[in-house]
């Protein structure tokens, strides 16, 4: 009871104000059958220690990253957070406040939102991005329908392996409105919409999008570039040809928290900003001239909108892109490409290792993750080498799919490698 | 006035400086990270690189732009900010329909445990049998405190669950062969969420009105239902958006099952009920809870939220995937197409753990009892403002009222004191706004949610404001109304220029 | 000869033998506040009595502009998108579309001024 302040003088000194006789009274509009009989079903309430020993003890049953070697991607990815952003992320200020909707009192929100926005604009090579979506899956649904809008097009089309979660969520969107989405065939109609290619793809493999931007200029259609690990912008070139870049940002300075909270990006042309979905914030002046920022545009959304909204989403992940905002800020352009760079290198001494192992990498290009190829069922692969405290990857039949980041140290390496030998026939 | 008086040192465009902070006692002028002082080295200590060649098909990134700031200079920049924002901490948040209670540090400390923070959500399920335990245990904590058996974890927010519960409606629907179920049924007071997500699910949207009553009466709804047969479900929110419990909802619910359709709650204003009223008791078939509301996980300035769905038995079926199961003593993920009357996925992984396992923490801080007192001191504090205020303010639909009550600046407005005027004077006295402007079907809306984690000192002291607001209207004292506030971290916003000329980015 | 004409939903009308020019009344501006951005339609589109073929926003709303008559927009009046203010009662500079009627009849049931000004008193 330790978050209740009333006391029992506090509550029958209010309940005599208002003129009532119980509590109960107060519930009059409640029908009588709907009240419990007695109290939930439930234990009775707990304090801290207790709650500590048994969540703690949860906790403890499981096999996490940081108890051994961790070599697992697929969308979510193990890096360094520096101190400063969880300490940064636990002030009051920021923890306990509500979105931003009266900005005389949340500037502190909105200034981090709106360098949030620039950075995530420069990183992509686009115009404009907004305040976060839930998930890189999310995000990528969220372009699929914009480029609908834009184009009044019906048809989704895709170029590269998606990530099968990104692939599920958008058939979901997609078959909730009817819309047609198939894999690309080597040619785009004028009912295409858009093309969407995910690069790195669920395999590794990088892509160029020349080629893509032309096929789409020519069926008057939007490219929309996904990728699931934002650290490879920090030495990929920017996908400057896209119409729309989306995707997952959680690698910088977000924990992988058995899958989230995580945090979703959505960046695109200018032209296009009244199609956007989610929140924006931008630059205005206050009453004495100072700078200072609002969300605007909200016309696009739903609390005005309603059923003609762009999207349905409200709450976003905007504690997340304060964790990302303070990292990238750390990191700084010079860090975030050394670190995408030692992310690149940890992948290739990994992919020599295994060569070195005797296994085939598939992939002719990589960021930080690629896919090897074993003989026989990869599930049963990294269900054995469990056994030996380490994460293998991520298994796809015969093939695994295997990320390193600069926590992969080249101890972890080598006994990965070793133990991957020893596991396979 | 604020400094005004003062006159910021000008930047000397011509020598390329960046423009000067400019503070005030503990009043910070921050500027953007850009225009800081700019470092030739990161503020985190990285190996150096080998420059390998690169095996990415493609050249090295060129110049992105970002800042480069030294760490202790991050440091200031950021808590210099968050100096300009009112948090829950800091204050009291009478937020309506945002449930702003007291964010428990303890769950901040369980949510950091490495075992749940470090964990991957595409593990083996044998090496994360303590994390899919916390979502077991929270699905069956979620059905028991509603009544409603299948639960669901995967939607990130309030706006997501009602998508899931709405999918879920279709799906239910199109495996039973009810091809002709297209319509929603939403109030006219109903968030905005509700006809957007409709609409996004594929369904054509009636409204019911309840202008006149604050509530959906018998008559209104069976109006929107006519025979029923192109009727999906209704979306509605209970308590309501005014506040109230919706009276006649057995009735309506009963007449709507009649027709063949199911009855989605939004579970936003859940914090009434909690502990106490189990919503499948009033015939509730589909229900969405924000744990970032009732379970106090932190809103974190606009997220991330969870939005979990609850649903009756007969819907279990059809509910996204994945859900957490249970078998032969261990727990696991349903797999990818097990469940072949799944409505499909909506997210990425399994949802936002982290504000399970944070959700969770509070339930078992309060247990099966303190929930039950939860929503009665919700409650209580929420009547004790509106008696307390209903001498000064329009009350525009009478009470009991649930968890918030409403009010209007009516009486205020003749004077040309408007609602939006006495939320800036509440800003200028310490407090954060109500919700203003919400519900829309009420002009001059002012929705007030104390929350049951304020004390009695606390409304006391809202309340003694408020009289003070409305006593200084009625004795013609108005002008200052206009130029709140004055006292906070930035004057009034120009939004219409934010607006008509968008700048949503920093350039160079 | 020329008449203007007013519509429930504060549109006014001008009608000049087949043609009519559409736009939003002055109360209408009033009411909708600071306006922010005018979303305009594609020319030659074909319009039926009772579509909607303008939005205009303010910072917190967003309203659709309805056309009284059925036809086809003949012209455009790009200038408002940069000239919100010119957005009013105002022939010249006001108004939005102008379009060719399939069926003038459909002008004639709206109201006049004077009946027009009766119904916005009767808002208030």
């Amino acid at each position: 009871m330790r978050y209740l302040p009333l006391t029992a003088q506090n509550r029958k000194d209010m309940l005599q104000a208002i003129g009532a006789a119980s509590v109960d009274e107060l519930f009059k509009d409640v029908p009588k059958t709907a009240f419990m009989k007695g109290l939930a079903d439930l234990p009775m309430h707990m304090g801290e220690m207790e709650i500590e020993r048994k969540l703690g003890g949860y906790a403890n049953e499981n096999h996490h990253a940081g108890k051994g070697p961790f070599f697992l991607g697929a969308g979510c990815y193990y890096h360094h957070i520096p101190s400063t952003v969880d300490y940064i992320i636990q002030r009051s200020e920021f923890l306990t406040a509500y979105t931003p909707y009266q900005p005389e009192i949340a500037q502190g929100t909105l200034q981090y939102l709106y360098e949030f926005q620039s950075m995530i604009a420069m990183l992509t090579g686009q115009e404009v991005a907004n305040a976060s979506l839930y998930d890189g899956a999310t995000a990528m649904a969220e372009a699929a329908l914009m480029a609908m809008r834009v184009t009044k097009r019906s048809k989704v089309v895709y170029g590269s392996a998606i990530h099968p979660h990104y692939h599920e969520v958008l058939n979901s969107y997609l078959n909730n409105i009817g819309a047609e989405h198939e894999a690309h065939d080597g040619n785009l109609d004028d009912k295409t919409a858009c093309v969407i290619v995910q690069s790195p793809d669920f395999f590794g493999n990088v892509y160029s999008y020349a080629q893509w931007r032309k096929k789409c200029d020519e069926a008057g259609a939007l490219l929309v570039v996904v990728t699931n690990e934002i650290l490879s912008l920090g030495l990929l070139p920017a996908p400057v040809e896209a119409d729309i870049v989306c995707g997952e940002a959680q690698s910088i300075g977000v924990a992988m928290s058995f899958g989230g909270p995580h945090l979703g990006f959505f960046a695109c042309r200018e032209k296009f900003i009244r199609q956007m979905p989610g929140r924006l914030c931008g630059e205005t002046v206050d009453a004495d001239g100072k700078r200072g920022f609002v969300l605007t545009l909200s016309t696009r959304e739903q609390h005005i909108r309603r059923e003609k909204a762009t999207s349905n989403i409200c709450t976003n992940q905007g504690l997340c892109a304060l964790a990302f905002t303070v990292h990238l800020s750390l990191l700084g352009e010079d860090g975030f490409k050394t670190l995408a760079r030692l992310n690149h290198e940890r992948a290739c001494a990994l992919a020599d290792a295994l060569k070195a192992a005797g296994f085939t990498v598939e992939n002719e290009s990589f960021f930080n993750e690629f896919t090897i190829r074993l003989n026989g069922d990869a599930k049963a692969v990294v269900e054995a080498l469990t056994k030996q405290g380490i994460i293998a990857g991520y298994p796809v039949e015969n093939k695994l799919i295997i990320a390193a980041t600069e926590m992969s140290s080249e101890e972890d390496i080598a006994a990965f490698a070793a133990a991957l030998k020893g596991a396979t026939p | 006035m604020t400094g005004a008086a003062l006159k910021t040192p000008a930047n000397d465009a011509a020598k390329n400086e960046p423009p000067m902070d400019y503070n005030r006692g503990l009043n910070y002028d921050e500027n953007l990270l850009w225009e800081k002082t700019q470092t030739d080295h990161p503020g985190v200590d990285l190996a150096a690189p080998k420059n390998t060649p690169l095996r990415t098909g493609q050249g090295a990134r060129d110049r992105i732009g970002l800042p480069q700031v030294s760490e202790p200079d991050v440091v200031r920049h950021f808590v210099r900010l968050s100096t300009k924002n009112f948090s829950i901490d800091s204050g009291f948040f009478p937020l309506g329909s945002c449930t702003m209670k007291h964010n428990p540090r303890l769950n901040e400390r369980v949510a950091r445990y490495p075992g749940f923070a470090l964990a991957h959500p595409m593990q083996p399920a044998s090496t994360v049998q303590g994390t899919l335990k916390v979502m077991f245990e929270l699905q069956n904590w979620l059905a028991e405190l509603t009544g409603l058996p299948g639960v669901c974890l995967t939607p990130a927010a309030g706006a997501h669950g009602e998508l899931a519960g709405l999918m879920t409606i279709a799906r239910a629907h199109a495996l039973k062969g009810r091809t002709d179920k297209a319509v929603i049924l939403v109030p006219d007071s109903a968030h905005g969420t509700n006809p957007a997500t409709a609409a996004m699910c594929g369904f054509k949207i009636r409204v019911i009105p309840t202008r006149d009553t604050g509530r959906v009466t018998v008559e209104a709804f069976k109006e929107a239902l006519g025979d029923g047969a192109d009727v999906a479900g209704m979306m509605v929110t209970n308590p309501n958006t005014c506040g109230l419990f919706e009276s006649d909802i057995q009735t309506i619910s009963k007449l709507l099952h009649d027709a063949g359709g199911y009855f989605y709650c939004d579970g936003a204003n859940f914090n009434a009920l909690v502990g106490k009223i189990r919503p499948a008791d009033f015939g509730v078939d589909v229900m969405h809870i924000n744990l970032h509301k009732t379970f106090s996980t932190p809103h974190g300035g606009g997220g991330p939220g969870s939005g979990p769905i609850c649903v009756s038995e007969e819907l279990r079926p059809y509910v996204p995937n994945p859900v957490v199961l249970h078998e032969n003593g261990s727990y696991r993920l349903e797999e990818n197409g097990e469940r072949s009357s799944s409505c499909g996925r909506i997210k990425g992984f399994q949802g936002q753990f982290g504000m399970h396992i944070r959700a969770l923490t509070y339930m078992m801080s309060h247990g099966a009892d303190g929930l039950r007192q939860v929503s009665e001191d919700a409650v209580l504090n929420a009547n004790y403002v509106l008696s307390q205020l209903e001498q000064d303010y329009n009350v525009p639909l009478a009470g009991p009222c649930m968890h918030e009550c409403l009010l209007t600046d009516k009486v205020q407005k003749e004077a040309g004191v408007t609602t939006l005027d006495i939320a800036k004077a509440l800003i200028e006295h310490g407090f954060h706004p109500m919700t203003v402007y919400f519900p829309l079907v009420v002009q001059g809306a002012m929705l007030i949610e104390p929350t049951e984690t304020e004390s009695k000192d606390t409304l006391d002291r809202f309340i003694r404001v408020m009289k003070d607001i409305a006593a200084d209207v009625r004795n013609g004292d108005v002008d200052k109304f206009h130029t709140y506030p004055q006292s906070a971290p930035a004057r009034r916003l120009d939004e219409v220029r934010a607006a008509r000329e968008p700048k949503l980015r920093w350039k160079n | 000869m020329s008449t203007v004409k007013y519509t429930n939903d504060h549109e006014w009308i001008k009608v000049e033998g087949d043609t009519a020019w559409i736009g939003i009344t002055t109360y209408a501006r009033h009411a909708l506040g600071d306006l922010v951005y005018l979303e305009l339609p594609e020319n030659g589109r074909q319009l039926k009595k009772g579509d909607h073929f303008a939005v205009v926003e303010s910072v917190k709303a967003a309203s659709e502009i309805y056309t009284p008559v059925s036809g086809e927009i003949v012209a455009i009046n790009d200038n408002l998108t940069d000239n919100l203010d010119d957005l009013k009662e105002d022939i010249d500079k006001g108004w939005i579309i102008k379009v060719k009627m399939s069926n003038a009849a459909e002008a004639e049931g709206l109201m006049d001024k004077t009946s027009y000004e009766k119904f916005t008193e009767s808002l208030s």
